[in-house]
């Protein structure tokens, strides 16, 4: 498999604070690969070193083959950039801003007016292009500022949280272009905060505190993951919530809708501890059952064994 | 096809930065309007002349002779007679309040003295808290004096029957350039280019920094656009404002206050782009170093407007400043300019004559485009 994006040891320190601690990753060709972490955690540093407007403090890194330290003008012919904050300009038209980065990336002519009419005609904004980009709601920015980033079809795409304030049904919208776009054989960099979205990616790094502490595909990681989960259902949930949510043998405790769901480490026997301590509290209907467990799970978990 | 396209981003960043200018009306009316404004302004209220000089006269003698000699002050345009005076105080008194600025005081026994051959003293009181026209103002007095003396001496000699008489050395003055010495005609050139020193290292100090703030640059920088395609399309159209100002200044010293243009428009033109180019790279410079609108604009101001109009011989002659100021003058662009606007406006003289200053000109505007490139990074800052 060709590696598109490669790195390794990868550092960057602002001061005495470490964004980006020692992370190595390669992503595949057509690979929609995800960066899950808090806010914080050093994603968007890591995309702006991949991008080549940041220099990293130590550490090597490849895009499509070229040095991210000594190549930065060859990678950003072949990368599309949405940054995180809205970055086009806004006392310009949709058509303004369409023209000049496309005419900055090289493109003319038919080809230009090609790669607008595809823009507009993906972000549903035809009927608008002529209108200063200030005016227009935030949801729609945001698919414009994607627009921006794929006009050039650039093979790479580097999104840094391209979804963030984005309405639930944009969102999936903004994934269709996502998953259109990799199926193109286009490679798809992209972070997140959003659980659900990182169930979308092939593959996905999460990262804390500037480390990757685990990285598969989301399938994988739940599989593998290290804990059990558990749903109770009971009457009195919030009570029992209460009860049971600072137990030693409980990892991790949330309720999801009227259940609760409990995190436990493995070869621990979470029944028969959970019927005892259910005895002595005296509640005495309710249900367990051993579940899948999510994404969220799975962050949490790690996160936990990360931080002690 | 390499350079091909590398113009064509800068003439792209040029038309985006030009739509951009004029679509924000406060920069473009700071920027097309505000130096004519200036210029006019600065047309009206500076104004080095010293005319109507306010003076108090206190004839103790109150004879014949004082009477005459006092009247030679009534008919000029450089002083106004505003009070006879009747004792000291009262000179006190209007000096101290400005309704006067010189008092000539004639002595009692000025007539006796006259006619006797002995020496007739004047005094001439000034106030001296304004130097400049204290001291121009003394010049005419002396001037009125020299000349009463002159008239009576050739009277006194024609009584005796010497019907002619020659002085040994006479000036007589004819002034080049500005023949009526009006301080206008060197205000106004000077003015505009101590004007388009400041507005054009004012207007571009926001481009840069502009796009930091709005986060613009960050989406521009991961493009393929090389720093120099950023910084030269930036240029382009500020420069041409420079030059829209330059032509509504020179209409406005034309125009409005008469000023003559004696040389080549086409050449000032060309020179003023020779300095704009250096001026807005002042700009530029300061903007990619703070990349913080507000902090640009007080630098930009505190770079370009003191020392244009301290250090640019414009008010302030050079020659009397002391070695080290000398030296940095060099580096004041205005300086030249003023130099070249004089020449090609009053003097009517062109390249051959300011090549120093097209040379000065030129490495000046040649050293601050490369620090403006070399200060314009396509990476983010380590902050």
């Amino acid at each position: 498999m060709e590696h598109v994006v490669e790195i390794q040891r990868l550092t960057k320190k602002f001061g005495d604070f470490t964004a980006v601690d020692n992370i190595s990753l390669s992503v595949e060709k057509g690979e929609i690969f995800g960066f899950l972490g808090p806010n914080g955690a050093g994603k968007t540093t890591t995309i702006k070193m991949l991008c080549g407007i940041m220099m990293p403090t130590s550490g090597e890194g490849r895009v499509s083959g070229y040095d991210i330290i000594s190549e930065q003008e060859r990678i950003k012919n072949v990368i599309g950039y949405m940054s995180q904050r809205f970055s086009l300009y806004e006392d310009l038209t949709v058509m303004e801003n369409l023209e000049f980065f496309g005419s900055i990336y090289g493109l003319e002519g038919f080809r230009l007016k090609e790669g607008i009419d595809r823009v507009l005609d993906m972000a549903g904004i035809g009927e608008r292009k002529n209108e200063l980009v200030k005016r227009l709601p935030g949801g729609i920015k945001q698919r414009l500022a994607l627009g921006g980033a794929i006009l050039h079809n650039p093979p790479i795409l580097f999104l840094d949280e391209p979804t963030s304030g984005v309405d639930p049904l944009m969102r999936r919208n903004f994934w269709e272009i996502i998953y259109r776009f990799s199926e193109e054989g286009r490679t798809i960099f992209v972070t997140t905060h959003y659980m659900d979205e990182a169930e979308h990616c092939d593959r996905i790094a999460l990262i804390i505190a500037g480390e990757i502490i685990a990285l598969d595909s989301p399938d994988a990681l739940k599989k593998n993951f290290n804990h059990v989960v558990y749903s109770i259902s009971t009457d009195n949930f919030l009570d029992v919530f209460e009860k049971i949510r600072h137990l030693d043998f409980i990892v991790e405790a949330a309720i999801f809708g009227t259940d609760i769901h409990i995190m436990c480490e493995e070869n621990i026997p979470v029944k028969k501890k959970l019927s005892s301590f259910f005895r002595e509290h005296g509640v005495s209907s309710y249900a367990l059952n051993r579940i899948m467990p999510s994404l969220e799970d799975v962050f949490v978990g790690n996160a936990r064994r990360f931080s002690r | 096809m390499k350079a091909l396209g590398s113009l064509t981003r800068m003439a792209v960043i040029a038309d985006k930065e030009w739509i951009q200018i004029r679509r924000d009306a406060r920069s473009l009316y700071l920027s097309l309007f505000i130096p004519s404004l200036l210029v006019l302004l600065f047309g009206y209220a500076l104004v080095f002349d010293v005319k109507h000089v306010k003076i108090g006269i206190f004839d103790q003698d109150g004879s014949f002779l004082s009477r005459q000699y006092c009247e030679r002050f009534k008919h000029t345009e450089y002083l106004s007679v505003e009070k006879y005076v009747k004792n000291y105080r009262e000179i006190d008194y209007l000096i101290n309040t400005g309704s006067i600025i010189m008092a000539i005081v004639i002595p009692p026994d000025f007539e006796k003295k006259f006619n006797s051959g002995k020496f007739a003293d004047v005094q001439v009181l000034v106030d001296g808290s304004d130097s400049m026209s204290a001291l121009i103002a003394t010049g005419y007095i002396k001037a009125i004096t020299y000349e009463f003396n002159r008239d009576y001496l050739e009277q006194a000699l024609i009584k005796k029957g010497i019907s002619f008489i020659k002085q040994p050395v006479e000036i007589k003055n004819r002034i080049w350039y500005n023949s009526e010495l009006k301080s206008r005609n060197f205000v106004i050139p000077g003015n505009l280019g101590l004007i388009l020193a400041i507005i054009s290292a004012l207007i571009t100090s926001l481009t840069i920094s502009r796009e930091w703030e709005r986060g613009t640059m960050e989406t521009l920088i991961t493009t393929p656009v090389r720093g120099y395609e950023v910084v030269l399309g930036k240029l382009v159209p500020y420069i041409f404002i420079g030059v829209f100002d330059v032509i509504c200044g020179l209409s406005i010293g034309y125009f409005v206050f008469n000023v003559p243009f004696r040389g080549s428009f086409i050449e000032l033109c060309l020179i003023s782009v020779l300095f704009l180019i250096g001026t807005c790279s002042i700009g530029i410079l300061i903007s990619s170093a703070t990349r913080v609108q507000v902090l640009s604009v007080q630098l930009a101001i505190v770079v370009t407007y003191l020392p244009s109009f301290i250090l640019s011989d414009f008010i302030f002659p050079i020659k009397n400043m002391p070695l080290i100021i000398r030296i940095i003058t060099y580096i004041v662009p205005a300086k030249y300019m003023i130099v070249v606007l004089k020449g090609i406006i009053l003097k009517g003289v062109g390249y051959s004559v300011l090549c120093t200053q097209i040379v000065f000109l030129f490495i000046f505007s040649v050293v601050v485009l490369a620090l403006s490139i070399k200060k314009f990074r396509v990476t983010l800052p380590d902050q």
